[in-house]
């Protein structure tokens, strides 16, 4: 289930109560209540957005990728895949995609990381989990490091091969494609729009994103 | 090379320790099908812990095995994998829950079944990271000892029956001082009607020290730039 399910999304743009672009390597943290939709919109193709979700009731129980993925038997995501929480609770729905499948196995950049993965030297550039923390630090202390679970890429393609592999293909996605997800309850967003220049995915040029909700 | 301790962890069975850099720790399955979901913290400072996708990529793999390093999410080696009789361990199907293991075992108690009552990862985890001091707020994803899981090209996740005889091994270096914590608890993806856990026995051993033809070391220049982290954290410790 949930490959490759694209679907198209009834929504009007004039009809958003919010739309806003956010740059490349810019990040954003907004609260969605119970019903409302987010659509991210990869403005120029082939970007990643990093994107995480808590359970503003509860914001210690964080987005869980493997929750998600077992939840589904099926580690990609598309419309139709539920986003799960680390207690299993349903956090939202994706309900429109015209991307066709997204990666929740890669996780997101940090500077350590890079060191490991590139090069030592590497530790200074610009990288997601640096944008994670300095989102969550407006946060008035309520969330921490400890609250950076593994994310969603969404418009990324990581495929996992049946020997075992771990790939990093060229995107699935396109200029305009877009993700629509519907919370279930009242939840917390965070984006980094991702500034990795090391990795060939985006052409090594990270492009905007835009980002709007509907009220259902 | 004489055990410094050892455990048998029985079907359903937790565990949390500390346990110094410099040490081997050999998980062996004392029966057929054994899964044991293994978490990993830093034990001088909680907050760093085993990183699932950091450890994937900087590997290119979706399956453990001899020569794979399990790094942190601040870029070190926690521990390496030095020896391996069964060539694939899941890292990504996760641990049980209480609703999970009460729809697919039926629903148990201990009012019932005394201490035969049918455990859950989520709930083992939940004790021992708070018994440490950290709480499900803590949790990321584990690694499966024993298990495997195939993707196939679609994406569907596939646990593989009969994978782990009795008596497979794996041995771990420590590489920093670390809070283990696991359960022993069935595989999320195990299809199994029958609660399948199995008694799993650790025991760690003095390690031998470090050389420069290590195998987990030179395994791909992504793991050498994780040992070198680690060894600058240590040079920074003891400066």
């Amino acid at each position: 289930m949930a490959v490759f399910n694209r679907v198209e999304s009834p929504r009007l743009v004039e009809e958003a109560i919010y739309s806003e672009v956010v740059q490349a390597g810019d990040g954003w943290m907004r609260e969605l209540k119970p019903g409302q939709v987010l659509r991210i919109v990869d403005l120029e193709g082939n970007q990643a957005a990093d994107t995480l979700f808590f359970d503003a009731e509860n914001p210690e129980d964080h987005y869980s990728a493997v929750a998600t993925i077992t939840g589904q038997s099926n580690i990609y995501l598309s419309t139709g895949s539920v986003l799960r929480a680390e207690s299993g609770k349903a956090l939202l729905t994706i309900v429109a995609d015209t991307c066709g499948r997204h990666d929740t196995v890669g996780g997101s950049c940090s500077a350590q990381s890079n060191t490991v993965r590139y090069a030592h030297e590497k530790l200074s550039m610009h990288n997601c989990r640096d944008t994670f923390m300095l989102q969550l630090a407006g946060q008035d202390g309520v969330y921490t490091k400890r609250d950076l679970a593994p994310n969603i890429n969404f418009f990324m393609n990581v495929p996992v091969t049946p020997e075992g592999g771990l790939k990093f293909d060229d995107g699935v996605s396109a200029p305009g494609c877009y993700v629509e997800m519907q919370s279930h309850g009242r939840t917390m967003v965070l984006i980094s729009n991702c500034p990795q220049l090391n990795n060939p995915c985006n052409a090594y040029n990270p492009t905007p994103i835009q980002v709007l909700i509907w009220d259902n | 090379m004489a055990n410094i301790w050892s455990k048998d962890i029985g079907p359903g069975g937790k565990w949390s320790g500390t346990i110094g850099k410099g040490k081997l720790i050999r998980l062996t399955a004392l029966e057929a099908g054994a899964n044991v979901s293994f978490q990993l913290y830093h034990a001088k400072d909680l907050t760093e812990r085993y990183n699932m996708p950091d450890t994937l990529k900087a590997q290119y793999t979706a399956h453990l095995t001899r020569g794979n390093v399990l790094m942190s999410d601040n870029g070190r080696a926690m521990v390496s994998i030095v020896e391996d009789s069964l060539g694939w361990h899941d890292p990504l199907s996760g641990y049980t829950s209480r609703a999970k293991t009460d729809a697919k075992y039926g629903v148990t108690n201990y009012q019932e079944l005394r201490n035969e009552w049918l455990r859950s990862g989520q709930e083992n985890f939940a004790v021992e990271l708070v018994r440490n001091g950290l709480s499900m707020r803590d949790m990321m994803p584990v690694v499966n000892f024993f298990s495997k899981i195939v993707v196939e090209n679609n994406g569907d996740m596939k646990f593989v029956q009969g994978h782990c005889p009795a008596g497979a091994t794996v041995t771990l270096r420590t590489e920093l001082d670390l809070l283990v914590v696991l359960s022993n608890t069935p595989n999320p993806l195990d299809p199994s009607e029958s609660y399948p856990s199995v008694p799993v026995r650790i025991e760690v051993l003095p390690a031998p020290p470090l050389h420069e033809d290590d195998y987990c070391l030179n395994y791909r220049s992504e793991n050498r730039r994780a040992f070198e982290n680690t060894w600058e954290y240590h040079t920074l410790l003891n400066a």
